[in-house]
């Protein structure tokens, strides 16, 4: 049961996200937080930190993590087969009919046309992060981090490792 | 023999591009096409274009498809499977057992505020992302319609409670349905047949 529900959590987000793996994040919140209850919105968070500051796909990543923390390592492998084998087999099987299609408008528009939910989906996501830092952290120490996060990520172009870990001593410092 | 050489070649290829490819899927790109037509020569420049655009048809993540496609064609089921496995498991490995060591002390208050702390870098980077998809949306679609879309959208999924996924499929199934040439209102109404 909780293995075709990890499944389902991941086969989803995976076979309706168009946009490579970031157009996934907020479809695998709405299974894993909204939908399914395995996680908090704060250790979301904090698996999503972790992994936008290591490589590798992010897709993968939270499937293993998640899949992991609901079923062991079982639970990792589903969730991980679930995010990729459904569309490499697609890719496979139905090369030659891709390929003809690889540049038809209509194959364009879908992922056009679905980016304006996922980015309200990100939206949404984002407000849920600043209500949940607001209740946790206050004002204050949400500003403040939110704000040097935000030149840095976007002013400096910094690393999101050295952001991550930047927050990670101002949060063992004065939030503790 | 020949082909667990190449099978080899491609696991480490692959591990490569997922030890240095920061930035997730779509930045990672450039390290895939490094190994496979600069390095290795598995595909010409032409064919690595082709196979992006035949990935970029199908939705989920591309740092996936790729490298289980281009394994496939080196190196058959074994290739494909050394590839995906190649770039994936190593950061779940060091996922599960970096905040497995970080939940187990969060009991102590000062790794707990560690925590919290990066609640606020995740939202701006969510927040980036958002601006990043609203600006691509806005380029190809126009602000109006953008809007509109996701407003209705919004409207679906959080406040009746329609499971995205059935907002989304129903756009999907719009986009490739309509036929070629007229505006892209219509996925307006193809969300409130949902």
């Amino acid at each position: 049961m909780i293995y075709w529900e990890l499944f389902l959590a991941f086969f989803i987000p995976n076979i309706i996200g168009y946009g490579g793996g970031p157009a996934i994040i907020p479809l695998i919140e709405a299974e894993v937080v909204g939908r399914y209850d395995w996680m908090t919105a704060q250790t979301f968070a904090e698996t999503l930190a972790l992994g936008n500051a290591l490589p590798s796909p992010i897709a993968t990543k939270m499937a293993g993590y998640v899949g992991y923390e609901v079923a062991g390592i079982g639970g990792a492998i589903i969730a991980v087969v679930a995010t990729v084998v459904p569309t490499l087999l697609l890719m496979l099987g139905a090369l030659g009919l891709l390929y003809r299609h690889r540049d038809s408008p209509r194959v364009k528009r879908m992922s056009q046309w679905v980016r304006p939910v996922i980015a309200m989906m990100m939206a949404w996501l984002t407000l849920g992060f600043l209500l949940e830092s607001l209740n946790s952290s206050g004002a204050i120490h949400t500003l403040i981090i939110g704000a040097v996060a935000a030149i840095a990520l976007i002013r400096f172009n910094t690393h999101p490792a050295f952001v991550v870990m930047g927050a990670l001593v101002y949060g063992g410092l004065f939030l503790g | 023999m020949k082909r667990r050489g190449a099978a080899w070649q491609l696991f480490w290829a692959f591990f490569r591009v997922g030890i240095f490819g920061f930035g997730g899927g779509p930045a990672m790109i450039p390290l895939v096409r490094a190994e496979v037509v600069t390095r290795h020569h598995w595909l010409t420049d032409e064919e690595f274009a082709d196979v992006l655009a035949i990935g970029n048809t199908l939705p989920g993540p591309i740092a996936t498809k790729m490298p289980g496609y281009i394994g496939y064609r080196v190196a058959g089921v074994t290739g494909c499977i050394a590839a995906v496995v190649a770039i994936i498991l190593p950061m779940i490995v060091a996922m599960i057992i970096m905040l497995g060591i970080f939940s187990r002390y969060r009991d102590v208050a000062w790794i707990r505020g560690m925590g919290q702390a990066v609640v606020p870098v995740v939202m701006v980077m969510m927040a980036q992302l958002t601006w990043d998809f609203f600006d691509k949306s806005k380029a190809a679609l126009g602000w109006w319609v953008s809007i509109a879309m996701a407003v209705v959208a919004a409207g679906l999924i959080y406040w009746l409670g329609i499971h995205p996924g059935w907002v989304i499929g129903a756009i999907l199934v719009a986009a490739l349905l309509r036929p070629s040439g007229t505006k892209p209102t219509g996925a307006k109404k193809a969300e409130g047949n949902a």
